[in-house]
């Protein structure tokens, strides 16, 4: 039995390496920067490749109140729904989040109709009080969010923050304003892996180099069409450590806002018996939601919980000792 | 693995002689590639490329049957690495240990809960598939009786972990019939122990701590039990998975049948959240089995959902049934949307609608699963479709409006749908996140 039992299956490419804020002698005045990808191995496959960086949690903050956020989560965050600092400082503190994820809902013609000055104050305001970079994403309305997001990056010119999401039918503008302002883009698919790739094309084709796209493939909560996005992220990473480098970009995956939506996370025990314990559920279901996404090869999570993002951070621990 | 009909062509006479009924060799081939007919057809067929031919059509994985009935639990048989490829067919048996100091009263109470994990998502039953009864000391052992609690309380699959061959011997003389996995906690035990399981023909799980070692034991011992589950074990996570992915891929891409067995991983930590942590990664990658000690609900139904996504078969996407569904307080006033019944499609629709807040009645249409465009190209979700399941479900006594919400992506069909069925139609939003603000204005 000379042979060795074992398989290995050698890469071809490396994700791209993208970095996340920039100190000042970079032109930016983050304390803390942070890098993702590098990768040329499956998830937690150490023997087969690099895998330089751990998956980072970015802990989702809004803009505004949500009116229906589930009770669970509302009381984990008490007091803090109504002041987005504040809220971001506590998820950076004691719950340990890498960085924060904030969501300019609020501006959003529907939900507030905040304006660009008032989310450039916003994103300022919270620079100031964290040490890392940040993920500025938009309301999703596609006019407001070319306003809101290219006035929030000229006003963060140079300090490398990540701006979402650009999509198939309005990616020009914030790429534009990510090329001209040093920041990195995160580009959204439908759970499809061909427009994953034609997408970067397309942002590649005006300018914005590869290692500063990070691809959001869409996903789906736990229970909730999880496995299509698995798959899609399974297959793309795949491919992408065959050779196809328009595929090999970090991935991240919104956890939170999927999970939360789940009847699972937010019906009380007295209203569906037998379901256990209501607080405990809706973390496990965020906690399980991430770690299939981990295991499918997401680069960075965000999340909601407070405990959830404590599980899952010792989780990412335990599984990058080597 | 599974040989191409042009490898078994290669294996066989190539005179044409027709004795197996068909007219080449090749026909006859490919027939046996499909597994369609027996090899004994072909009467020239050499005892050498019979045992080729036999060793080849072995699964890469052995399929291994646990319990029986109603409950009988088969795993292993894995073809793919990725489920994208193809599907993974058996789904992971989740189960949990029990050890046997456990008073009569405390055993009842733990099968309860046990027989509780039981619930429903999407049309699908899902359920936990095993109960492990555990030794704890050898000397006034309480196996035998917490046993036989056990046989009259729950049909579930049985895993045994007793400590001793006594132990083992006097058990499997009460419950061979049903088929339990007899677990080796002590490799010094596993010789006798594989001569027994063997004897009673029940399958046999054992601990090993790297790829090698497990393999070089099965050698040892698959003569006698050929129904064997390799029990995976490391300190580190990432090793774990390691040995999990290593066990798969040499079985699959490498025919290595020394390995080519079920997996199994215990995940029996003290802290809940940290064994549910490890049991998902698992039930993603790559255990047959994976047992718990927690048995709240809260912790199991999150692992059995996850079973039953990974498990989904990629090419027949899971289907909601065709109805109308009310979503909030909905009434005779309330918007009604149309959509398929891809579930997919559904939940996404159904999630949008209900962060609207706005009381809706959904109808999903019997598209065979297919989500909007697909169905519409297939002409599942047309005029046509959409009218006569307005009528089928009976809208117009359900709502006393004629209003009805198409997705935006079938807009072409409005002029038409509005002829056959009389129905006033909106146009709503291409995609579903667009949903909250749209009804928010109507």
């Amino acid at each position: 039995m000379a042979e060795e039992l074992k398989v290995l299956d050698r890469a071809c490419l490396k994700i791209y390496e993208l970095t996340m804020g920039a100190c000042a002698a970079s032109g930016g005045s983050r304390k803390k920067i942070l890098k993702v990808g590098g990768q040329s191995a499956m998830p937690f496959l150490f023997e087969e490749g690099e895998i330089p960086h751990a998956p980072l949690i970015a802990a989702e903050v809004s803009d505004i109140v949500e009116d229906d956020c589930p009770f669970v989560l509302k009381n984990a965050l008490k007091g803090l729904t109504d002041k987005p600092v504040d809220w971001a400082v506590e998820m950076m503190g004691e719950a340990g989040a890498d960085l924060i994820c904030l969501k300019l809902q609020g501006t959003h013609p529907d939900f507030g109709n905040k304006t660009s000055k008032e989310a450039v104050e916003l994103v300022e305001g919270l620079l100031k009080k964290v040490e890392t970079p940040l993920i500025v994403l938009g309301s999703g309305q596609a006019d407001k969010d070319n306003d809101v997001l290219s006035a929030v990056s000229e006003a963060t010119k140079g300090e490398r923050l990540l701006f979402g999401d650009v999509v198939q039918e309005n990616y020009k503008t914030l790429t534009a304003a990510c090329i001209a302002d040093g920041h990195n883009i995160i580009a959204e698919s439908p759970i499809d892996v061909n427009i994953a790739k034609q997408l970067n094309i397309l942002i590649s084709d005006i300018g914005l180099p590869l290692d500063r796209i990070v691809i959001n493939p869409t996903i789906g909560a736990l229970g909730y069409g999880l496995e299509y996005a698995y798959s899609i992220m399974e297959r793309a990473r795949n491919a992408a450590l065959a050779g196809d480098k328009m595929l090999a970009m970090p991935f991240i995956c919104f956890v939170g806002q999927e999970a939360w939506r789940a009847k699972e996370a937010k019906v009380s025990e007295s209203e569906w018996p037998g379901s256990g314990n209501a607080d405990t559920r809706g973390i496990m279901w965020e906690v399980v939601t991430a770690l299939a996404m981990l295991q499918a090869g997401a680069d960075i999570l965000t999340m909601r919980h407070p405990q959830a993002i404590r599980i899952v951070k010792k989780a990412i621990e335990d599984l990058m000792k080597r | 693995m599974a040989l191409s009909g042009l490898d078994i062509y290669k294996l066989l006479p190539k005179t044409n002689c027709k004795k197996c009924g068909f007219q080449t060799c090749l026909a006859f081939a490919m027939q046996l590639a499909k597994k369609a007919i027996p090899l004994d057809k072909c009467p020239f067929v050499t005892p050498e490329v019979r045992a080729v031919l036999e060793q080849a059509s072995q699964p890469a994985i052995r399929l291994v049957e646990i319990g029986s009935g109603e409950a009988k639990s088969s795993i292993g048989n894995e073809t793919v690495l990725f489920r994208h490829e193809e599907k993974f067919h058996h789904p992971t048996a989740i189960g949990f240990i029990l050890e046997d100091v456990l008073s009569e009263s405390e055993l009842n109470k733990a099968i309860e809960e046990i027989n509780k994990c039981t619930f429903e998502r999407v049309g699908q039953k899902i359920e936990v598939n095993l109960v492990a009864l555990k030794e704890t000391k050898s000397k006034d052992s309480k196996f035998i009786n917490a046993l036989k609690i056990l046989l009259k309380k729950t049909t579930l699959g049985l895993v045994l972990m007793p400590k001793t061959t006594e132990t083992l011997k006097t058990a499997l003389e009460i419950c061979a019939s049903q088929k339990p996995l007899v677990y080796c906690s002590e490799n010094s035990l596993l010789d006798s122990f594989a001569t027994i399981a063997g004897n009673f023909r029940v399958p046999l799980a054992f601990r090993g701590s790297s790829v090698s070692e497990l393999s070089s034991l099965t050698k040892k011992i698959v003569s006698r039990v050929p129904d064997i589950v390799l029990d995976v074990h490391s300190e580190k996570m990432s090793d774990y998975l390691w040995q999990l992915t290593q066990l798969r891929r040499l079985s699959i891409k490498k025919n290595e049948r020394s390995v080519g067995f079920p997996t199994m991983v215990i995940a029996d930590l003290t802290d809940e959240a940290a064994s549910v942590v490890e049991a998902s990664m698992f039930i993603a990658k790559y255990a047959s089995i994976v047992l718990l000690k927690t048995r709240k609900p809260e912790y199991v139904l999150p692992l059995l959902t996850l079973r039953q996504n990974i498990f989904t078969d990629p090419q027949k996407p899971l289907q909601v049934e065709p109805a109308v569904y009310t979503i909030g307080a909905a009434d005779d006033r309330s918007p009604v949307l149309i959509t398929t019944n891809f579930s997919l499609t559904y939940y996404t629709v159904l999630g949008e609608i209900e962060t609207s807040r706005i009381p809706s009645h959904l109808i999903c249409v019997d598209t065979e699963g297919m989500s909007v465009l697909t169905a519409w190209a297939a002409e599942k979700f047309n005029a046509e479709k959409v009218a006569d399941t307005l009528i089928k479900f009976k809208l117009e006594e359900k709502v006393r409006h004629k209003n009805l919400i198409i997705p935006g992506y079938v807009s072409m069909m409005s002029g038409d749908l509005e002829e056959k069925s009389g129905w006033k139609i909106l146009v709503g939003p291409r995609e579903a996140a667009g949903l909250p603000s749209y009804l928010k204005n109507l």
